[in-house]
């Protein structure tokens, strides 16, 4: 199990897409996922065995290592990469339902199953919101956990067993923190795309029923 | 994900490249992505850890390293890779539209369709003409300012592209100027001027391959323009002609960089 089996899901979500669905799975596969892999993960490899305290009491290191980061920047960032990317599963999981269900009552209930309207359109709609929401939650996370997007060179630490207050030396931090405006990034241009795929749906849709209703009206 | 599947994801725009674009991605995977992960991460790999300072003071060592390798080496050629590739993704969008407007219609069963199945659409090879010229030649423009502002991020921040084998530090808390030594400097910077002369050459194919498709387009129009009375249908069997053999080429060069990649 590794980010192929994302890779492979979130390309089969893409038959289901809008144009502007498709650019967002090309940004999370080049732009979060390939960054990921290829560069983002060496940063933080080492950052404990790197992370120094100008001290030689055991364990003060340790302890003033996981008070300062209690979930490390890396896992939040898969965290968040395989959070926010599972609602498109909504839209298969759909489809798959339509299909089961077309087999189970041994006709054609829908046109195709795999076709935009009423029930898929929601479901679409529910899990553009749900990524939405899930993409804005994690970037809070990210503030409040760390005091904003910066990574300092220096924390000061002072918790037992330290003897008094103690100068720890973060590793890479400009490499860390330029890793994070790029993170912060895309999960923005994400977030964007996703609202403008909302909107545009909705209207295009929106149209669609006042143009029906309107020639109804006229008939 | 890795760099196997950008691999794949750049192989399906092979196909509708021009030779010169199909040789920027046979240099693009043999020489850069492939030397940057056989070779460069493992020149690399141990960077901080043998990057040694002439001082016992903790933190000294950690402080001196983030002053003087801002952004890693090694993560900027991987980022410049990645952003370098990506325009590429606009010519498969590109194509991967037209091929659904043509099944859209071969579904509704237009006359205007050629096709006899969809197989034959999926298989089809587009030409670089029309609304597919213009993405192509953009996407090539973006490459080419993507390749030149990474070059010079580099330039700017490493102030040329040697590796000294000594840095002084005196950044806080070092106590005083304090020597620092960089680990592996000559290979370094062996790899460092191997990766900028070889993003040099895809400069120069990707120029190569911008004034090839302006002077493309211009001979077309000015063809058009005299045969438009004279050849109603005129068809370009010769093209026709080097585009399989530029595909066959390009196959058999694919099946060699996957079986270099796999």
């Amino acid at each position: 199990m590794s980010w192929t089996f994302l890779c492979d899901l979130l390309s089969g979500v893409n038959k289901y897409s809008t144009g502007i669905g498709r650019i967002w799975v090309a940004v999370v596969f080049m732009f979060r996922l390939l960054v990921y892999v290829a560069a983002a993960e060496n940063i933080w490899k080492h950052e404990h065995d790197e992370f120094e305290c100008n001290i030689k009491q055991p364990g003060c290191e340790n302890v003033c290592f996981d008070h300062f980061f209690p979930v490390s920047h890396i896992r939040l960032w898969a965290l968040q990469l395989i959070i926010a990317s599972t609602p498109s599963l909504l839209v298969v999981f759909y489809v798959a339902y339509r299909e089961n269900r077309e087999k189970h009552h041994n006709q054609k209930l829908y046109k195709t199953p795999g076709k935009t309207d009423g029930g898929l359109l929601c479901t679409y709609l529910i899990s553009l919101i749900l990524k939405i929401g899930l993409e804005i939650f994690f970037l809070v996370l990210f503030y409040k956990l760390y005091n904003g997007f910066k990574i300092p060179r220096l924390v000061k630490c002072d918790i037992k067993p330290c003897p008094n207050t103690v100068d720890c030396y973060i590793s890479k931090p400009t490499e860390k923190m330029i890793f994070l405006y790029f993170l912060v990034a895309t999960s923005c241009l994400c977030i964007i795309l996703n609202l403008s795929e909302l909107s545009y749906l909705i209207f295009k849709y929106s149209i669609k029923c006042y143009l029906k209703r309107h020639v109804k009206k006229q008939q | 994900m890795d760099w196997g599947a950008l691999h794949t994801i750049l192989g399906g725009v092979n196909k509708h490249s021009t030779s010169i674009g199909k040789i920027w991605l046979t240099v693009l995977f043999i020489f850069r992505i492939m030397i940057l992960v056989v070779a460069a991460e493992r020149v690399w790999g141990d960077e901080q850890d043998d990057f040694v300072c002439n001082t016992l003071q903790p933190g000294c060592r950690n402080v001196c390293y983030d002053h003087f390798f801002p952004i890693s080496h090694i993560r900027l050629w991987a980022l410049q890779l990645i952003f370098v590739s990506t325009p590429a993704l606009l010519v498969a969008m590109h194509v991967a539209y037209r091929r659904h407007e043509k099944k859209r219609q071969f579904r509704k069963g237009d006359q205007k369709c050629e096709f006899k199945d969809i197989e034959e659409i999926r298989k089809e090879r587009f030409r670089i003409e029309g609304s597919l010229w213009w993405t192509y030649t953009s996407s090539i423009f973006f490459r080419l300012i993507f390749e030149a502002v990474f070059m010079y991020a580099f330039y700017f921040m490493y102030d040329g592209f040697r590796m000294p084998r000594l840095m002084k530090c005196n950044a806080w808390p070092c106590p005083n100027t304090v020597d620092c030594f960089v680990s592996r400097p000559t290979e370094k910077t062996v790899f460092t001027i191997f990766m900028i002369a070889v993003s040099s050459i895809c400069i120069l194919l990707n120029v190569a391959e911008l004034c090839y498709l302006l002077t493309k387009f211009f001979l077309r129009r000015s063809k058009k323009a005299g045969n438009s009375k004279q050849h109603p249908n005129h068809e370009n069997k010769e093209e026709t002609k080097q585009n399989e053999m530029n595909e066959l080429i390009s196959d058999s060069c694919q099946n060699t960089v996957i079986g270099f990649t796999s």
